[in-house]
């Protein structure tokens, strides 16, 4: 066996970081399908899963891969799959399966410039609503958004850890630079990794109920072939698993879904500030764009302008009550996201009625320039 | 006062009983094939607490939600690639899918290809019944040619799948043909496709006298009288020859038995075949 764990100093690209990550957290299994700029975590995984033990399928489409991870995490097996726009429109179907079923997994989307085919090559960061609301019916999702290799590698562990602990597919959203831009990367030793394993069932096997709410909101979740008869079904269900048509077990089923998120809020959102403390300009952002907004903030200062950089390391749930607060004492934001106002649009709701909120944003393809942020703060102060 | 016994079904073992009544309609052949499928799973000796059913949509996707085994009613289409996870998390699991003929070659067509060309080590019991039961009786990918549905109301333009054909071009490894009223060598068949590595595949045709029958004018005894007089058990036929064709006959039989490594083996032995040295039986 190889280790799981490549402790040590390394060079690699966001994409091979997020797979030894991924390794790292202890996922076992990786259902995909090739697709531009997602395939070199599939690649990684083809070829580190059978050496620590683990499985790599590729599947016929991206409905499949999904599909598959899904019964794999039933299994009793951390699994993840990984793509980018037209295979994440795809995956829509079968990542409501995964949190009506409340299975556990990790979902990368290594975002290209869409719409359709768009731009295969080229970043966006287009489908952040995608991730909030791409499957149907009303639910909460956890997304997180790496800026860097480093990133990839630390939050593809956490993306796993929450996925775990409130037995819910989790989004990784990083896109095309960074996941081809190589960098420096640590891996520390295996013992310094802190991972979570859903919760198991205890007690007897037959009054075992794979629905009923545990610590957290959040069932224990038994594997199949542990003869606890589990049933599952996307079908509304009560706490057996059982279909039940009924508007009362509706309300109750989604509340539930809704609230093991919603009510774990202060434990799942993070947040990193820079120079928030005397900022007057709140330039927020999140993936890759953190790092122009990091640039322009910097320069800001220079200028004299007291300007301040909130990340979103996890874009949903978001931050409602941060943005509130920061509403409250600042004079303005500016979100900086390459696509037409995604993100702005949480950022300006919540700050309604007390501080304008600017977008710095454009199509995709490239990434957006510093001096586009300064401009945007400039009008704010 | 006479008394009165309540005697337990001999496959209540394997019922979730608190589920019952189901919710299939009079004179289906859903229920007849599931318990075939329930009878093969006891008589085959497998490991029923080692045993999984997988579900896809529709009235025969139900199924999933009777058996008192692990059991998981999934999306439509992705009974599949759902079940192909769960054996590879879990390769000592027995993973059965049970689904309808929509769901597992309409939506699912892909799925069940590809599972078949890497001999995807799956028990796949497909009920087919020539059309959409659950939405009121749609045309299917196995609707024959002219029959009437909801959305063929002039008759089926297009031509059905035959099904063994497809699963045996496709790489399924083990491939039958039953209808409902042949439940003893249905039962038979899936217990042998359970004791089979690598795709199984068995067909059942199926009446659904509440959709399919009654635009085809076809009572539910009329279908069961076809399945009687117009069926011929020919074992390995050729795949080509069975075509379904309620006027000139329909074959039935046990079409491909051949033993070739599953797909978990062909992955262990080429991609970990240090890892699993030792354990292999
Ligand atoms: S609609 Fe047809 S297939 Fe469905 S349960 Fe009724 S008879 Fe059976």
């Amino acid at each position: 066996m190889e280790p799981a764990v490549l402790t040590g100093e390394h060079y690699m690209t966001g994409d091979e970081a997020c797979a030894e990550g991924a390794l790292a957290a202890g996922c076992r299994f990786f259902g995909g399908y090739p697709i531009t700029p997602a395939t070199e975590i599939a690649e990684t995984m083809a070829a580190r899963l059978p050496k620590v033990g683990g499985t790599f399928i590729q599947m016929e489409d991206e409905i499949a891969a999904m599909a598959a991870v899904v019964g794999a995490s039933c299994g009793g097996v951390k699994s993840m799959t990984a793509t980018s726009g037209p295979g994440f429109s795809l995956m829509m179907e079968n990542l409501g399966l995964g949190i009506c079923l409340e299975t556990p997994c990790v979902v990368v989307n290594v975002q290209r410039a869409g719409p359709s085919t768009g731009l295969p090559t080229m970043a966006a960061q287009g489908d952040m609503m995608q991730a909030r609301w791409g499957s149907h019916g009303h639910y909460e999702i956890i997304a997180l958004s790496p800026s860097s290799a480093q990133e990839a590698f630390y939050q593809t562990i956490l993306a796993f850890n929450l996925a775990e602990k409130y037995r819910t597919p989790v989004l990784i959203m990083t896109d095309e630079v960074v996941g081809h831009m190589s960098e420096r990367v640590v891996i520390p030793e295996a013992k310094a990794i802190k991972i979570v394993e859903r919760t198991r069932p205890r007690g007897r096997k037959d009054r075992y109920n794979p629905f009923e709410p545990g610590e957290f909101g959040v069932p224990p979740m038994a594997s199949a072939g542990e003869g606890y008869n589990v049933h599952m079904t996307g079908l509304t269900h009560d706490e057996r698993g059982y279909p039940d048509m009924s508007v009362e077990c509706q309300e109750q089923m989604v509340n539930r879904l809704v609230g093991k998120i919603r009510n774990n809020l202060d434990d799942i959102i993070r947040t990193e500030s820079h120079r928030l403390e005397d900022a007057e300009v709140v330039v927020v952002s999140y993936g890759v764009s953190t790092r122009t907004a990091y640039a322009a903030v910097e320069e800001a200062r220079e200028l004299g302008i007291k300007a301040g950089m909130l990340k979103l390391v996890t874009v949903w749930p978001f931050p409602e009550r941060q943005i509130r607060e920061l509403a409250g004492r600042v004079k303005g934001f500016v979100t900086v996201e390459i696509n037409l106002g995604q993100i702005h649009l949480e950022v300006s709701r919540c700050a309604a009625g007390l501080a304008p909120a600017l977008l710095v944003g454009h199509c995709g393809g490239t990434l957006i320039s510093p001096e586009a942020v300064i401009e945007a703060v400039r009008r704010i102060v | 006062m006479k008394q009165t016994q309540t005697l337990n079904h001999p496959l209540d073992d394997l019922l979730r009983t608190d589920r019952i009544p189901h919710i299939w309609c009079p004179g289906c052949g859903i229920g007849t094939a599931f318990s075939a499928c329930l009878i093969a799973m006891k008589e085959s000796g497998i490991n029923l607490a080692k045993t999984a059913m997988v579900s896809g949509i529709g009235c025969s996707g139900r199924g999933a939600g009777y058996v008192k085994l692990d059991s998981y009613h999934t999306t439509h289409g992705r009974a599949i690639p759902f079940a192909t996870g769960l054996k590879l998390a879990n390769p000592e699991l027995n993973v059965v899918v049970f689904s309808g003929d929509g769901d597992l070659f309409a939506i699912g067509g892909n799925h069940f290809i590809h599972a078949a060309r890497r001999n995807m080590d799956l028990t796949v019991v497909c009920v087919n019944n020539f059309n959409y039961g659950m939405t009121g009786g749609q045309a299917a990918a196995t609707t024959p040619h002219l029959a009437r549905t909801t959305t063929t109301p002039m008759g089926n333009p297009e031509m059905p799948f035959n099904l063994p054909l497809l699963a045996w071009a496709s790489g399924a490894t083990y491939v039958a043909r039953w209808t409902i009223l042949h439940a003893r060598d249905l039962a038979e068949s899936i217990e042998e496709a359970l004791q089979r590595r690598g795709f199984s595949f068995i067909e059942v045709l199926s009446p659904c006298p509440v959709n399919y029958g009654r635009r085809n004018k076809m009572k539910p005894m009329d279908t069961l009288r076809i399945f009687k007089e117009k069926t011929l058990i020919k074992n390995n036929a050729q795949p080509t020859e069975l075509g379904i064709d309620f006027e000139r006959g329909i074959v039935l039989g046990k079409f491909v038995d051949e033993d070739k490594p599953s797909c978990g083996e062909l992955y262990d032995k080429t991609c970990r075949p240090s890892l699993t040295q030792g354990t292999a039986a």
